[in-house]
């Protein structure tokens, strides 16, 4: 080797530590959320609930869209097929919604390799990838709608019990316990991405996202980690649609299998930043309270807007609003944004 | 000596289009074999068909002594039997060592020692100022590097390098030459496509002849451009150029 090739510059190789800085603001953001329900009106502690379902949701679609470059335009697959799943067995045979939860996690993760499968060996990519698993949850919704076993579009009630059970996760409303409940499960589902995104699996689903001839030339079994990043991605869904049902105690064929859920989980991560840790927290924290915003605006317009009292649909403006100026103006997201801000400096 | 790889009769047809025919050679382990041809002779097919990015319509593929014919890239990649491409594929939003670490740990070694790996030899193809760097913020002659940095992170016993030294200025080339040179002297075998001729005389044992995607001769350096089958078909005034640099 000539030695004008070999320049020898500090490693620039980390100690690798379980509390990274990444691990380290999970804790944070607990400690600083876990006081929240104490401190909150009844309310306002429903959308830090709904926060936290956002977030389980964006998550979940951002680890096979956002890092793993799989556009998914059916992501309330894996949200109703964990919904339907624990209430179903919660109703028919009394199972605890835990058991439910692991029994979805599952199922979704098993229907997203399916349909992955599906779609690679066909070799669909980009839109007609995105056409397909938008086509295969249209499918699970319309079939949910008519099969009587299923309840049709009837759905289901999880029934009430009198008191407060983390076993069946279910507690008297307004309970904290809701949302602390929510919050385990969304730092789990947080943690689960980091120790993922930092393992090989991680950099190798990156690496398929990047350039997938290139990956698959170097070794990666591109199919593989493919279906490994779906099935991560399907199961961290169906918690979500899990914890939403437990919450809500409904669901129903719409809400849970319904292209609007689809089109949240996707406008979470765009609005937070694609491809980050991070995005879909900042995301949902943005977009969740816009519901119940709009709601208010509605119902008592100020005098500028009174055209708009009684008026629906605001949200969904709102939303469109939304998503024309980050596409415009923060195309990485809000997180995404900052993050390479910081990182050019 | 036993051929490391043995390629008997293959062909590749794309809908009716002939773009390889009847091609077999050997190489032996240890040895560089350059291939030469006119633009659609079919050498970048060839390398294709070996290294599993397509099957070829006929024909085998042996390398170590073993059928390889259809295997995937990735497999007969981890098997030792690596690539590199024309046009540079990064990881963009990777750093150099984790471009690297990618193949590393795609052999099978851990993600600590996959990155360890990685950082030495990023070092010592000559990256190590930019190692850090994302991948797309290098220059060309960086990124030439790095293809080579990442398919020797799979300890290649075969290296296919399609057309390395393209996009190099004069200058940047014979570093280059230089460390392909070295890659050798450990024993690793070189198969390379090139048009700069200045490095298939400087590195080649033996060179082929492509034209049409048929075989047109096979020798050494000097023997392939000294016959006149080869001079009108495809080297015509580079023979020349290729000297003066």
């Amino acid at each position: 080797m000539s030695e004008t090739l070999v320049q020898t510059v500090p490693s620039p190789m980390r100690k690798r530590r379980f509390f990274d800085g990444n691990m380290i603001a999970v804790v944070v953001l607990v400690v600083l959320a876990f006081p929240l329900p104490l401190l909150l009106e009844q309310g306002q502690e429903a959308i830090a609930i709904r926060v936290l379902i956002f977030a389980m949701l964006g998550m979940s679609w951002n680890i096979m869209s956002g890092f793993g470059g799989m556009f998914s335009f059916g992501h309330a697959a894996y949200f109703g097929i964990g919904g339907y799943t624990s209430s179903i067995l919660l109703v028919n045979l009394g199972i605890s919604p835990w058991i439910g939860m692991v029994a979805g996690m599952g199922l979704a993760a098993g229907y997203g390799v399916i349909v992955g499968w599906l779609c690679f060996r066909y070799k669909l990519r980009g839109t007609y990838f995105a056409l397909a698993t938008f086509a295969f949850a249209e499918m699970l919704r319309i079939i949910v709608q008519s099969a009587e076993v299923l309840n049709a579009s009837v759905g289901w009630n999880v029934p009430l019990i009198q008191g407060s059970s983390w076993w069946l996760m279910q507690f008297p409303a307004g309970s904290p316990n809701y949302f602390w409940l929510g919050l385990g499960l969304m730092a789990a589902c947080l943690v689960v991405t980091i120790v993922f995104m930092r393992s090989k699996a991680g950099r190798f689903t990156i690496a398929i996202r990047e350039d997938e001839t290139a990956a698959s030339s170097l070794g990666v079994p591109v199919l593989r980690y493919k279906l490994t990043a779906i099935a991560l991605s399907g199961a961290i869904g169906a918690v979500a649609g899990v914890f939403y049902t437990q919450y809500y105690l409904f669901i129903d064929p719409e809400l849970g299998f319904g292209a609007y859920r689809s089109i949240e989980a996707i406008l979470i991560p765009v609005v937070g930043g694609i491809g980050t840790i991070w995005g879909p927290i900042v995301g949902s924290v943005l977009l969740a309270p816009l519901n119940d915003i709009t709601a208010a605006i509605l119902r008592n317009p100020p005098p500028f807007l009174e055209f708009l009292q009684g008026r629906t649909g605001l949200d969904v403006m709102l939303y469109a609003v939304l998503i024309i100026l980050v596409i415009l103006f923060l195309p990485k997201g809000v997180f995404g944004t900052i993050k390479e801000k910081v990182t050019k400096r | 000596m036993s051929p490391i790889v043995t390629v008997e009769h293959i062909g590749k047809s794309f809908k009716g289009l002939r773009a390889l025919h009847d091609v077999s050679f050997t190489v032996d382990a240890g040895e560089v074999l350059g291939i030469i041809g006119p633009n659609g002779a079919g050498k970048t097919t060839l390398f294709n068909c070996m290294a599993g990015l397509f099957p070829p319509s006929t024909g085998t593929v042996h390398y170590e002594g073993q059928d390889v014919t259809g295997w995937s890239d990735a497999r007969l990649a981890r098997a030792g039997m690596v690539r590199t491409f024309q046009l540079m594929r990064p990881f963009g939003s990777m750093t150099v060592v984790e471009n690297v670490a990618v193949a590393a740990a795609a052999r099978g070694e851990s993600e600590k020692e996959a990155e360890a790996e990685a950082w030495d030899i990023v070092q010592r193809i000559g990256l190590g100022q930019y190692a850090t760097r994302t991948s797309k913020d290098l220059p060309t002659a960086g990124l030439k590097r790095l293809e080579l940095a990442r398919a020797l992170a799979l300890h290649p016993r075969v290296l296919l390098l399609d057309e390395v030294l393209a996009g190099l200025v004069p200058t940047e080339r014979q570093p280059v030459i230089d460390l392909l040179l070295s890659i050798r002297d450990e024993g690793t075998t070189l198969l390379f496509v090139e048009h700069v001729m200045q490095a298939v005389m400087a590195l080649s044992d033996r060179v082929i002849v492509l034209n049409q995607g048929e075989m047109l001769a096979s020798g050494t350096p000097e023997e392939v451009t000294k016959n006149p089958e080869v001079i009108e078909a495809y080297l015509g005034d580079e023979v020349t150029d290729a000297d003066s640099h």
